[in-house]
């Protein structure tokens, strides 16, 4: 039944009420990542909020874990604290053993072993890695909460992520189209693209929103660009 | 009798038709889902010569918005409106149902009605359902006692006040008002603090958001809806062109029904002839 | 599970230069089974006005019977055709009728107003709050993806050639992104001269 609680909790009678411990909180945002074939571009947005409130309008939620190597997480923050905070320390761990800097599918795959070794209480965290590979192409990893990778040339997460991908699977999966020839991505049409699907997104969700922090990822280096988005 | 040519007139009032099938569905694990919620910033102050009603254009369905910019001042009366907060099918439809009832009196007793009318039909109405009909109200106007500004809450209870805000952007809004507001304001600096409540509302409060609309009813004068009085924010602009060369979605089969262009006559309706509502004290 | 997500399905209109379309998925399914792939949810109620009533399929066809009914009726007394405007009007109360035991369906109304030839869209939440923008309205188990879709490709005053490439393009993308959406689609583009309908083609999976 459509009740009051359900419908209007701000006025809902208080009356016998269950507590528990809630491990996870909300915090919001997206993140989208394209890889072309010598780069790799990934964006987020800088809001951090929970339920109706916002936390602050200029969180970069982009950690560079690489001189390639770029990790986009959203979802609870302080599980994306600890979780970026433990990768770095195996990032140095690997690069004090090895005397070299871990490969973007090498980190792709660290991650989703610590995310899988949290199955039973996992990190709520939606995670998109983009960086270089090996041969110096793009790529992009995504992943589910419990650590399962899948590797593709676009892709986007978080709170709009619903709303953000099926632009991407028409404008560069070129999805669903007749008389139409598959041509490299440019970069500067990648990054008009995420700007525009971020648009779109602060328009109808609410969590997403204030500017957009990109991250362009060469063989130069990372450049880094700032987008500002509505604020409401 | 009933017949198949005159079959009985539905009773009037809300239908309980679907409930038994619909307990049925959510014990088997399918709960209602959820309606559509003005998260929503409203707001009303009294200034020297009547009063300000503001309101945010946002409506939410859970995360995602699904009225960029929907109407959330309702028109009661031509000396009275109404702000209205939580289910949005709720507000729209008891504030039309009481500006209905409101029109009725009008016309029956040939004088411009209080707000306080306005007011007790709303709580009762409210009260009757128990809180079950969602809907967090600001009811503001002005008769030959003054202006007025009301508080009513889903459940019926009433606060009468010289500044209110309700929704979700409550507090926020509620800061600006405690800070600036003072008796006897001038028309314009009364505008300037319900735009800086609303706009607090729409850039504090994930719930609310787009424009602020603006309602100022002086009790020298007809009401001045302001809709779209500032628009908080645009839309950014597109970076690229998303235009597709005709003939890119392929089609398996297609038919073309045409229609015939009718010549229609109007004859224009006359209207009824009824007081005409200026003339409200 | 929401019971809007039943049996699947999406809706989406959008108004273009004196043009308005409507386009709906094809799939009939309970839960994830697919059971029918000519189910369109978009019904004619008037030459140039159409209703969409993506939800539980069972909702679907006994609002649109009660619809037809209803509009039946006013067209015998008032003998003329319903305005776009007075349609949703009705619609809108007819669900707000079942406030406390509603259908489940959220509708979208397309159409040319027969007399001004202006072109409307509307949307509803179940209990009938009325939502009349100036772009576009979408509804069903797809709706954030068309939301998404909607906001980047829609742009003013596309002509009814245009019109259509969006409005498939916005559609297809999106039910590809759902999994009990899409299994075919037909988008009608209503001029107020002709109607054309035409099935397009998606991915079967």
């Amino acid at each position: 039944m459509l009740n009051v609680e359900g419908n209007f909790p701000e006025y809902a009678v208080p009356g016998a009420v269950q507590h528990r411990f809630e491990p996870y909180a909300d915090n919001g945002g997206s993140v989208v990542a394209i890889a072309g074939d010598d780069y790799a571009v990934i964006g987020a947005d800088t809001r951090l909020s929970t339920g109706y409130s916002i936390y602050t309008r200029e969180q970069k939620k982009l950690f560079q874990l690489g001189a390639r190597t770029v990790l986009g997480a959203t979802g609870c923050w302080c599980d994306t604290l600890t979780l970026t905070r433990l990768l770095t320390a195996r990032l140095q761990m690997y690069q004090h053993e090895h005397n070299k800097p871990m490969s973007t599918p090498a980190v792709a795959q660290m991650l989703s072993t610590m995310m899988y070794y949290k199955r039973f209480f996992p990190y709520y965290v939606s995670n998109v890695l983009a960086g270089l590979d090996a041969e110096g192409k793009g790529c992009v990893y995504s992943y589910d909460p419990i650590g399962h990778c899948e590797r593709s040339n676009y892709r986007a997460g978080g709170s709009a992520g619903a709303q953000l991908q099926p632009l991407l699977d028409n404008q560069i999966g070129l999805k669903n189209m007749q008389n139409v020839e598959k041509v490299p991505f440019p970069k500067e049409k990648a990054l008009a693209l995420i700007k525009d699907v971020f648009i779109s997104a602060a328009e109808r969700d609410i969590y997403t929103g204030d500017s957009i922090y990109m991250l362009i990822i060469t063989a130069d280096g990372i450049q880094e660009e700032k987008f500002e988005l509505r604020k409401d | 009798m009933a017949t198949v040519l005159a079959p009985e007139i539905p009773a009037p009032g809300f239908s309980f038709e679907n409930c038994q099938r619909n307990a049925f569905l959510a014990q088997k694990g399918f709960p209602a889902p959820r309606a559509t919620k003005t998260g929503t910033t409203i707001v009303g102050i009294i200034y020297a010569d009547g009063v300000i009603l503001g309101a945010d254009t946002r409506a939410t369905e859970g995360p995602v918005v699904s009225d960029k910019n929907c109407e959330k001042i309702h028109y009661l009366a031509a000396n009275m409106y109404c702000c209205g907060a939580g289910t949005a099918a709720d507000t729209e439809m008891t504030t039309q149902s009481v500006a209905s009832q409101l029109e009725l009196q009008r016309l029956h007793l040939g004088r411009a009605i209080p707000v306080a009318t306005a007011s007790t039909i709303l709580q009762r109405t409210l009260f009757r359902y128990q809180g079950h009909i969602g809907a967090a109200l600001v009811l503001g106007g002005v008769d030959r006692t003054g202006p007025h500004i009301y508080c009513i809450y889903p459940h019926g209870s009433v606060d009468k006040l010289p500044y209110a805000t309700m929704g979700s952007g409550s507090l926020a809004a509620m800061a600006v008002f405690e800070a600036g507001w003072k008796a006897n304001m001038s028309e314009e600096e009364g505008k300037k603090l319900v735009r800086d409540a609303i706009a607090a509302g729409i850039f504090n409060d994930l719930g609310s958001g787009s424009n602020v609309d603006i309602c100022v009813i002086p009790t020298t004068g007809p009401a001045k809806y302001l809709r779209t009085y500032e628009e908080a924010n645009v839309k950014g602009k597109k970076q690229g062109n998303y235009r597709y060369p005709i003939g890119t979605t392929a089609v398996l089969r297609q038919r073309v029904i045409p229609l015939e262009v009718e010549s229609v006559t109007v004859t224009p309706t006359q209207p009824m002839e009824v007081e005409p509502s200026s003339s409200r004290r | 599970m929401s019971i809007l997500a039943y049996n699947g399905g999406a809706v989406v209109a959008m108004k273009g230069k004196d043009c308005v379309a409507i386009a709906t998925d094809k799939r009939f399914g309970i839960q994830a089974q697919t059971v029918s792939t000519n189910f369109p949810k978009v019904y004619q109620m008037s030459p140039t006005l159409y209703v969409g009533l993506p939800g539980l399929a069972t909702d679907t066809q006994t609002v649109f019977q009660r619809l037809k009914f209803r509009m039946n009726l006013y067209e015998l007394k008032e003998n003329r055709t319903m305005t776009p405007k007075t349609f949703s009007a009705m619609l809108s109360n007819l669900l707000y009728e079942r406030r406390f035991g509603p259908y489940f369906v959220e509708p979208v109304i397309a159409g040319l107003d027969p007399i001004t030839e202006k072109p409307y869209v509307c949307n509803m939440d179940l209990i009938g709050c009325p939502n009349e923008p100036e772009d576009f309205v979408v509804s069903g188990t797809c709706s954030e993806q068309l939301y998404g879709m909607c906001e980047a490709l829609w742009e003013p005053n596309l002509g009814p050639d245009d019109l259509f490439e969006t409005i498939s393009q916005a559609l297809v993308n999106a039910a590809d992104r759902d999994a009990i959406s899409g299994w075919g689609a037909v988008v009608y583009i209503i001029e107020k001269d002709k109607i054309t309908e035409k099935h397009v083609k998606t991915r079967m999976d």
